[in-house]
């Protein structure tokens, strides 16, 4: 039963998400710049989203703690930068190593002594928030104070350092979302993706049938926090200013998780899909509730959204609009 | 006389106050197919925990082809070779019948299209090729128990351990799967230790059973001698068995 493919995709999906792409690569030439920036937002949910959705989506484990490696990649990168002028790139390296560490060191403690379900969220939300306690008494990252990066004024996009236009930040985010499109579906397709969807199903089974659950439980971690931290590199060169309050606060960590759940958890498009519908979803109810002029209706509104998407689509929107396109997930 | 398959000695498993496991010795010769018998709650399903590696046991040891696995975790144990179905059949749900025994089969090969074509033949013998694209919570009970069975096979065990995997079939799916059974063992020398209530599966299957009442074996044999047993057909065959 082999239907005719296109670099291993069938022809429509091959179609669909070629036209996404040169849709994404176009739209900066259109919008304006209001526009570019809620674009811009899109693109970090959708790959904030896309790093966390492995852990969870594909190997079951649910992390509410993700902007811990969120704020890793955010602050390492950019305090080596300020203190030391080191590259972005290095310090995202760093980011990339020190998140790694850090999601190996929970996994760990999580994963040998049994921890599980409920109880691993909360190891998780724990390490976040004393990671926040810790950056408000660290000094070199500047403290409660926050971080600040030098705002240099831009006269051309210059990607080694990170210095440039909304749009370079649009393009660089677009890779990496484009990326972890292809790792994730590289990674399903493969023993490893196998694993950890059979890991997620039923943990006791999928150890009778000889997989180590340790060592690929604690491969999902790692992966996601390291992927997570690219994200927080380039946050970091985008806004500029730090703070522990915000980078990592719970909240965040919470934010993150609900784009893939309203597109559809384990799916590989549904992080995307769910952190545009939420952006825009978000944007909307601004304007919605500057026009009704209630202070606080735009939660409300938000909120009541998503509550009527997760009632009507209880597995996601991507699995119910991928039904409609006639696109199956290859 | 050579070393049995699996050789377990003087194996015991005490939960809080219950010695839920006592001493038990018995053993698999290889290609052999052993029942494992007796009322509720006489220490089946614990055993085949341990040598499944799912609990440790507190005394005694096992052996597999001569190795010793007592203690290994249970990935460890199906590495070694031991293969095992739960009582109650945990199929991966939300995957396809053909990826559930994918993933058994990728213990022997890490490429996709090899542990495909593993999975597509056991499920072909298991008589499941026609649903190997259903989602696994959409099977029937029956196709549940042979996609636990198809699973288990697909990781290519030296011993496969069944636990009561006849447990609500009809009689005649019962016939089909004690077929299955000892085709399998022929053909492939593949040896079998199965618990089960279904009498008639036991005795059309197994060339040796052992008895367990209140985690002790009371008794083993050929399922001659074991129907004949005055202390088995007391404890859990009934009066009716003898006559």
């Amino acid at each position: 039963m082999r239907r005719r493919q296109v670099f291993g995709l069938p022809v429509r999906v091959a179609v669909a998400l070629a036209l996404f792409v040169v849709v994404m690569l176009a739209l900066p030439g259109f919008v304006g710049n209001y526009l570019l920036s809620v674009l811009v937002v899109f693109l970090f949910a959708a790959a904030i989203g896309q790093a966390w959705n492995i852990m969870m989506g594909f190997a079951g484990q649910l992390s509410l703690g993700h902007a811990l490696y969120l704020g890793l990649g955010a602050y390492l990168s950019g305090a080596l930068f300020q203190h030391f002028g080191v590259l972005p790139w290095v310090g995202m390296l760093a980011g990339v190593i020190v998140s790694g560490l850090a999601g190996g060191i929970i996994g760990v403690l999580s994963f040998r002594f049994g921890v599980t379900g409920v109880y691993f969220a909360l190891i998780t939300i724990a390490f976040n928030e004393f990671t926040r306690i810790l950056f408000d008494h660290l000094d070199w990252f500047g403290g409660s104070a926050g971080l600040f990066l030098p705002v240099a004024h831009v006269t051309h996009n210059d990607i080694l350092h990170l210095r440039g236009s909304p749009a370079m930040f649009y393009y660089l985010l677009l890779a990496l979302c484009l990326a972890s499109l292809g790792l994730s579906r590289a990674l399903l397709r493969r023993r490893t993706g196998f694993y950890w969807l059979a890991i997620r199903e039923d943990q006791e089974a999928a150890q009778a049938l000889g997989i180590n659950i340790f060592r690929y439980k604690l491969a999902a971690i790692v992966l996601s926090a390291m992927l997570t931290s690219i994200a927080g590199t380039l946050m970091a060169f985008y806004d500029n200013n730090l703070y522990p309050d915000t980078v990592f606060t719970t909240a965040r960590s919470v934010e993150i998780i609900i784009g893939p759940f309203v597109g559809g958890l384990g799916t590989l498009f549904g992080p995307i899909l769910g952190a545009f519908v939420l952006t825009g979803l978000g944007e909307a109810m601004t304007s919605v509730s500057a026009a009704i002029g209630v202070a606080g209706v735009k939660q409300w509104l938000y909120g009541a959204v998503l509550l009527l998407i997760i009632v009507a689509q209880p597995s996601g929107l991507w699995p119910w609009l991928r039904a409609r396109l006639g696109l199956e997930e290859g | 006389m050579a070393e049995p398959l699996l050789a377990i000695t003087g194996i015991g498993k005490r939960f809080r106050g219950l010695q839920a496991v006592d001493n038990v010795s018995f053993a698999v010769p290889a290609g052999g197919i052993v029942g494992l018998i007796g009322p509720n709650g006489a220490g089946k399903t614990t055993t085949f925990n341990l040598i499944a590696g799912v609990y440790r046991p507190d005394t005694g040891r096992i052996r597999l082809d001569g190795r010793d696995i007592t203690g290994f975790r249970p990935d460890q144990a199906c590495r070694a070779g031991v293969g095992r179905t739960f009582q109650l059949v945990r199929p991966f749900g939300a995957l396809s019948v053909l990826e559930n025994v994918m993933i058994g089969a990728f213990h022997h090969d890490r490429s996709p299209a090899t542990a495909r074509q593993r999975a597509v033949e056991i499920l072909e013998r298991l008589d499941l090729a026609e649903k190997a694209r259903a989602e696994a919570h959409s099977l029937t009970l029956p196709e549940r128990k042979r996609l636990e069975v198809a699973r288990a096979l697909a990781t290519g065990p030296r011993i496969l351990l069944l636990d009561e995997v006849m447990a609500g079939l009809r009689p005649t799916e019962i016939d089909g799967m004690v077929r299955t059974f000892t085709d399998l063992s022929r053909e492939t020398g593949l040896a079998i230790l199965l618990t089960e209530h279904v009498m008639r599966a036991v005795m059309a299957l197994s060339h040796h059973i052992v008895v367990l009442h209140h985690g002790q074996k009371i008794c083993e044999g050929t399922p001659e001698t074991v129907a004949r047993d005055p202390q088995v057909i007391e404890c859990y065959l009934g009066a009716g068995a003898a006559a």
